[in-house]
């Protein structure tokens, strides 16, 4: 190879080296510019269409003015709770088993695969399937059903992260326990899960902020439903469906309230992860290590 | 060479997944990791508390099978209640095509007459899907490339936890944005363009003015993906050992080739699956896509026309389903849509597994 051509080689190779990184950099301009256009919109549409009425009134009739979504957002809170109550103590279950006793075994291994894949199922087929065992045979849609959907949703989220969370702490922790005469499923529940707590805890605000904004499974479980009704026998209103309800509607007024819905959704589950994260974090055992 | 010399690190073994704990490989860990195992069988095994152990034990196993127990509770409610569907129609259920006896019309979806077919939908799942991987992909690769190898430490993690506030936003929300601002924009500004710049391909006519339809569907289907894929990229390109990322600068690559021969190439089987991982959630991806693709059960070869998804009919159409046999065939198209999922996401889970559970490019 002649001086020449090297040094066109050279140039070319220094080039495509900066092309490729001003590349990435226009990339990751692109990523970030939907991600400031949704939160910005968010704010401006849903900070002007908020209200006293929005959290202490029904949805009005098509034709009046204003109104709110107070029953959705206790309908939301019902619903979640009950998803939570369900989701989470079977997950934080299914993750002890795979970290103390099955680690490294085949059984636990097809556990967290199929809890990996479970992850990826697409809510809408969790709301059929909800649909066909508890709605049909009952005859009518629920809370109930609602939340045994959002329920089932976490228990692979809550699981792994347990999991991952109990793998990091330490042995000697373990041992010391059972070295004091403490059985081992009191040094399951008092020493081992305690120590991960935090990060259990962090594991757990992630399901439930994921299924906090689902409306696919509810769709056809709790269907939704513009009056006052706290009965988990009946339909709920929650407030993803009641945003998406009012989004796909042709009404300007409704649509003001699908955005201040959209903003309470997100300031909600943001507060109530924070508010989680805030109690927790005082007077527990801070993370071994 | 114009790049600094790197700072010399000492060769790191890639992040394993699983901490080297279990009984036989305690090898790894320091110290007294060998006697650990002994010991704690021996308390485990004494004492009078076995059996309230054996009981929690049973009851941890009970817990943990119930991600077993929620995926056939699934499989078995969807085959049950689409029997009637499966038993009409059989296979040709996914291919058929119907006349209008009146108009000679194409039909595929007439809930009227009673008949029945997926393929409009099937068609739309797999355009959206492959179109919003168009979109995603690259970015995704491009910000994974740049946080992991060129972002300086003090952006890095904002910036990560930026992309990562994306995949924090629920479905619904996406959708509202999307019907509000993405719509209006495609209608007003990208369909034009694409008419006029690609309308000669036959693939963008300018016959649809509501902006609705696949561009609009996959455009939000990539804004919702690409979290997926650039985490997962990131994680799997980290995953690949800074030996191999020294022994390429050493022989006088450029940043780009190091990052091409010593990153991308180790970490492909990974990047596949993280990609699959993404079309997976492309697949199913329902609330957002409703509410943009404008929900007709058509083919069109336009992709400015309105479409259908196979999760978007469900969502649309079941609880105003007229008649068993229309709810039955939903049920069906839900039972496709459960088993593709699942397919898809056992390959990418492999996929990602084989590069960040083992060691695989120190093995040469």
């Amino acid at each position: 190879m002649n001086q020449q051509a090297f040094k066109s080689r050279s140039e070319l190779r220094a080039w495509t080296d900066n092309a490729v990184t001003a590349l990435s950099i226009l990339a990751t301009v692109v990523v970030i510019i939907p991600l400031l256009a949704i939160f910005g919109y968010l704010i401006y549409k849903g900070a002007s269409s908020l209200n006293l009425a929005f959290f202490t009134q029904i949805p009005k009739p098509v034709g009046e003015s204003g109104g709110g979504m107070a029953n959705a957002i206790v309908g939301s809170a019902i619903l979640l709770l009950e998803a939570s109550a369900i989701g989470i103590p079977i997950g934080i279950g299914g993750g002890v088993f795979l970290a103390e006793f099955g680690r490294g075994t085949k059984l636990a291994n097809a556990i967290r695969f199929t809890a990996d894949v479970l992850n990826g199922v697409p809510s809408i087929v969790m709301g059929i399937a909800i649909y066909s065992l508890i709605v049909v045979p009952q005859h009518h849609f629920s809370g109930f059903a609602g939340g045994v959907a959002l329920g089932i949703m976490m228990i692979p989220t809550v699981s792994r992260t347990t999991e991952e969370m109990l793998l990091m702490v330490p042995h000697a922790v373990r041992e010391a326990a059972l070295g004091l005469g403490v059985p081992n499923w009191r040094s399951v529940l008092s020493i081992t899960l305690k120590t991960a707590s935090p990060g259990i805890i962090t594991g757990c605000m992630l399901a439930f902020a994921r299924v906090a904004g689902e409306t696919a499974p509810l769709l056809f479980t709790a269907l939704g439903n513009s009056f006052w009704s706290t009965s988990l026998n009946q339909p709920m209103a929650a407030l993803p469906l009641q945003i998406f309800v009012f989004a796909i509607s042709p009404y300007d007024d409704w649509h003001r309230l699908a955005w201040a819905g959209a903003l309470v959704l997100i300031l909600l589950i943001t507060l109530a992860v924070s508010l989680v994260r805030y109690v927790t974090s005082r007077g527990v055992l801070k993370g071994a290590s | 060479m114009k790049e600094p010399v790197p700072e010399i690190r000492i060769a790191q073994p890639p992040i394993q997944r699983e901490p080297a704990l279990t009984a036989d490989s305690t090898a790894g860990r320091a110290g007294a990791g060998e006697s650990v195992s002994p010991i704690r069988q021996y308390l485990l095994s004494r004492g009078s508390s076995t059996m309230a152990d054996r009981i929690f034990r049973y009851l941890m196993v009970l817990c943990a099978l119930s991600t077993f127990a929620i995926v056939l509770l699934i499989l078995w409610q969807l085959v049950l209640r689409s029997e009637l569907s499966w038993h009409k129609f059989g296979f040709s259920f996914f291919y058929d095509v119907f006349r209008d006896p009146d108009t000679h019309a194409t039909l595929y979806w007439d809930p009227v007459n009673a008949r029945f077919s997926a393929l409009p939908f099937i068609y739309g799942t797999l355009v959206s899907s492959i179109l919003s991987l168009l979109i995603a992909v690259p970015l995704g690769l491009g910000l994974a490339i740049f946080l992991t190898e060129m972002c300086p430490g003090v952006l890095r993690g904002p910036l990560a936890f930026l992309t990562e506030l994306l995949a924090a936003i629920p479905s619904i929300i996406y959708g509202l944005w999307a019907v509000f601002v993405l719509v209006p924009l495609v209608r007003e500004y990208v369909n034009p363009v694409l008419v006029r710049v690609l309308g000669w391909t036959g693939f963008f006519s300018d016959d649809n003015p509501t902006g609705l339809g696949f561009v609009s569907a996959g455009v939000i289907l990539a804004i919702m993906i690409l979290p997926i894929i650039s985490s997962l990229t990131r994680e799997v390109m980290s995953a690949v050992p800074h030996s191999q990322r020294e022994a390429v600068l050493a022989l006088g690559a450029t940043r780009w080739e190091m990052i091409r021969m010593g990153v991308l190439r180790n970490a492909r089987i990974g990047i596949v699956g993280a990609v699959i991982l993404g079309l997976g959630r492309a697949l199913g991806e329902t609330m957002a896509v409703t509410m943009v693709i404008g929900n007709t059960p058509e083919i069109h070869r336009s992709l400015l026309s309105n479409g259908a998804t196979m999760a978007s009919v469900i969502a649309n159409e079941f609880t105003e389903a007229v008649g068993e046999i229309h709810l039955s065939a939903l049920i069906e198209i839900a039972l496709a849509l459960f088993i593709v999922t699942i397919i898809v996401n056992i390959i990418a889970q492999l996929l990602v597994w084989a590069v960040t559970r083992g060691t695989p490019s120190q093995a040469h």
